[in-house]
């Protein structure tokens, strides 16, 4: 059964949010979005959350001993293995639920990272979690960068996005490389439900959870989920950003299920990528140098290629899964 | 069970894992440990227990896996030894900090560089200062029974804190010996049920574990691990005590061997004591009075019982299998620093013996008693027993 706005309402009026305000994230960031949406979502269609989070902003800034914004149980382990911890939880369960010590009730695990714990330290407990097929949700929400430490370049920064590890120089126009592709990386897994999704549209977002709680296996959602401060935009501006980046092909919304690639939005028309890159003061550095043309006309070569293999993607692996079990 | 059994130390340490039968082991393998978590791969395999069992991607997510898995109210195992306990070590505080009854046997294998596989003691002492208890067996039987006692002493309210067991690498853990394991049912009633105070899975009750606890609650917590150590002090000769009952083998913090009226004393730890109490008994039927001091309970280190056990000798030689760069041995620091206050101090001399496997011999442990005896000890000079010129 598809999650209802009437189902959320009839939740949130009832019932303690199960991540609540009075955490310490900077004003207009969009992790708190996230956690919010994710965790009302399992909540809101009956699921029990058990939270894992990694190293970062949201777990430094929501749980400042002897508070904590968590209504659902919580653990935080280390900076590289939530994976790893949470599945060490999922086993738990059901060795516990196996020998009668606990009640089978409908406990979800979910594990929440930001994109220097996914895309960089923490890859491979999450490759290994993945692989032995334990049954969680894993959400990345992805600012493209380290934060909590200042703005340093990760797995995840743009080309030509201002860092204090790969900073904006005469020399240098930043970050030379492109991101990596995490999604198309969870994917070579093959039994996996994985998805990307953006702050500007949160029912895809819940849509997206609901799918990846409903799938007795590992589920990946990357949501892209600006930092305001280091993005250097305005507090209200995130979601308007995450647009952009839709519109743009910056970030395309996509899932895949195992082995079936589908694109879940289709604008009619984009805009040019560019229209994403001037908007954000973190490429400020880089517009105002000679080669910066250059570098937006490769990120939109990029983009456009991008776009058109996930069509031919979804084209080619439809109604053609690889496997039937994980 | 029959009454004896002859195995290697791996498949002793897996068949006390066996009866205990916990809820979640989660293991990679490493050389000289991987034939344990084998053995109790086949256990599960067969389904002789029914256990989870984790096989992860590598230590430090095996580590991770035993946290979740403990915070969630299981009684969990793993089992690692040297590079996997160093890439563990992150996490090896993290549990201990959270006061999660972990057990581990460690295989004591020498840490790179460069690479070996062999035994000496640098992975324990890598962690000594981890949080976690550690426990140390000079044989198959030993390892058996410690991994059991682990379990009840880690698991106790007011301790709450993960232990090691540590066994010698290959020389325990392959080596075959003859065992006496005790009964399914009276180890299950010894370890009893594991019962957390607040598990994760609690879903009525939700806990927030692993804040960020800064400057003003981070040091009281350290506090109450070192009160916890504490109690783990007070609460071992209960459990030893308890142990004893259901298997007539008595332990101790220490293990004295002919201490009563020695005057030329070795200390060492796990399987080279065997060999140290060889070499006691020739000197012993030369008329002279050697002793061996070999500690069973490493972590809390166990002060007032050494003095008590030294105070008065002639000469003490201590004897480590790993050293400490540019200072004192750890266990011959820490038998130094008990004797402090003893009213007869008595000589004392550093050995290091053993390093990355090289065999240990009745002539140099000879030797170090000679020094003891012909007054010959250096109370600041490291010497090296066995090594090559």
């Amino acid at each position: 059964m598809p999650l209802n706005i009437k189902q959320l309402v009839d939740y949130v009026d009832k019932n303690d949010w199960p991540f609540t305000q009075g955490h310490r994230l900077c004003p207009g960031c969009n992790a708190p979005m996230v956690a919010k949406w994710a965790t009302l979502t399992a909540k809101a269609l009956g699921y029990e959350p058990v939270v894992g989070a990694a190293t970062g902003c949201l777990e430094v800034s929501t749980t400042i001993y002897p508070f904590t914004a968590w209504n659902v149980p919580y653990i935080h382990n280390a900076f590289e293995n939530v994976a790893a911890t949470i599945t060490g939880a999922e086993a738990a369960y059901r060795s516990l639920v196996n020998r009668g010590k606990v009640d089978n009730k409908k406990v979800k695990f979910i594990a929440f990272a930001g994109d220097g714990g996914t895309y960089d330290i923490g890859l491979q407990a999450l490759s290994g979690a993945i692989e032995r097929g334990h049954d969680f949700v894993y959400v990345l929400y992805d600012n493209e960068g380290y934060m909590n430490t200042g703005n340093q370049r990760s797995g995840s920064t743009p080309t030509g996005a201002d860092s204090t590890t790969e900073p904006v120089g005469k020399a240098k126009a930043g970050k030379l490389q492109f991101k990596k592709s995490i999604v198309d990386i969870i994917a070579g897994h093959e039994g996996v439900y994985a998805a990307t999704a953006s702050t500007s549209e949160p029912m895809d977002f819940m849509k997206k959870m609901e799918k990846a709680l409903e799938f007795e296996g590992p589920a990946f959602i990357a949501v892209l989920a600006p930092c305001v401060r280091f993005w250097r935009i305005p507090e209200s501006s995130g979601p308007e950003m995450t647009k952009l980046a839709v519109e743009t092909k910056y970030w395309p919304l996509w899932e895949y299920f195992m082995g079936e690639y589908k694109v879940t939005k289709k604008p009619r028309n984009f805009k040019p990528v560019s229209d994403y890159v001037t908007k954000l003061g973190r490429f400020n550095k880089l517009l105002k140098r000679d080669d910066s043309a250059e570098v937006i006309e490769e990120m939109q070569k990029y983009v456009n290629a991008k776009w058109d293999r996930l069509l031919a993607l979804e084209e080619i692996s439809k109604d053609k899964p690889l496997r039937t079990k994980i | 069970m029959p009454n004896k059994l002859a195995v290697t130390g791996a498949k002793a340490v897996a068949i006390a894992m066996k009866q205990i039968n916990p809820d979640v082991v989660a293991a990679y393998p490493i050389t000289p440990q991987t034939p344990i978590v084998q053995y109790y791969a086949d256990f599960v395999a067969d389904g002789l227990v029914d256990t989870v069992m984790v096989p992860v991607e590598s230590e430090h997510s095996a580590m991770s896996a035993v946290v979740g898995s403990a915070a969630a109210g299981a009684r969990t195992m793993t089992a690692t030894a040297a590079n996997g306990l160093a890439l563990m070590t992150e996490i090896v505080y993290i549990a201990a900090s959270y006061r999660l009854p972990v057990v581990m046997p460690i295989v004591n294998r020498a840490l790179s560089g460069p690479i070996n596989i062999h035994c000496d003691h640098s992975d324990a002492m890598l962690v000594r200062d981890s949080g976690w208890l550690q426990l140390f067996c000079e044989d198959h039987q030993e390892a058996y029974d410690m991994t059991l006692i682990a379990t009840k002493i880690s698991e106790k309210d007011d301790v709450l804190l993960p232990t090691m067991v540590n066994l010698d690498g290959f020389i325990t853990s392959h080596g075959v010996d003859i065992f006496e394991p005790l009964d399914d049912g009276i180890v299950k009633d010894f370890v009893g049920k594991w019962e957390p105070k607040y598990p994760l899975l609690n879903i009525e009750k939700p806990v927030t574990l692993g804040s960020l606890d800064l400057f003003d609650y981070y040091y009281e917590h350290h506090m109450q691990q070192e009160a916890a150590m504490k109690k783990a002090y007070e609460l071992l000769p209960e459990v030893f005590e308890e142990f004893e009952k259901i298997s007539g083998r008595k332990y101790d913090f220490l293990d004295l061997y002919k201490m009563e009226d020695a005057e030329y004393v070795m200390v060492v730890l796990n399987s080279t004591a065997s060999t140290a109490k060889y070499v006691v008994d020739e000197l012993r039927d030369k008329g002279i009075k050697a002793g061996l001091l070999k500690p069973w309970v490493f972590t809390p280190f166990p002060k007032k019982e050494i003095k008590e056990a030294l105070n008065g000798k002639k000469a003490v030689v201590v004897l480590d299998r790993a050293m400490s760069f540019g200072k004192e041995a750890p266990l011959y620091s820490l038998v130094k620093s008990a004797l402090y206050d003893a009213e007869q101090k008595p000589k004392m001399g550093s050995y290091i013996y053993g390093l990355g496997g090289r065999d240990v011999t009745t002539h140099q442990l000879h030797d170090a008693f000679e020094d003891a005896i012909n007054d010959k000890l250096e109370l600041n000079e490291q010497k090296y027993l066995g090594l090559r010129d």
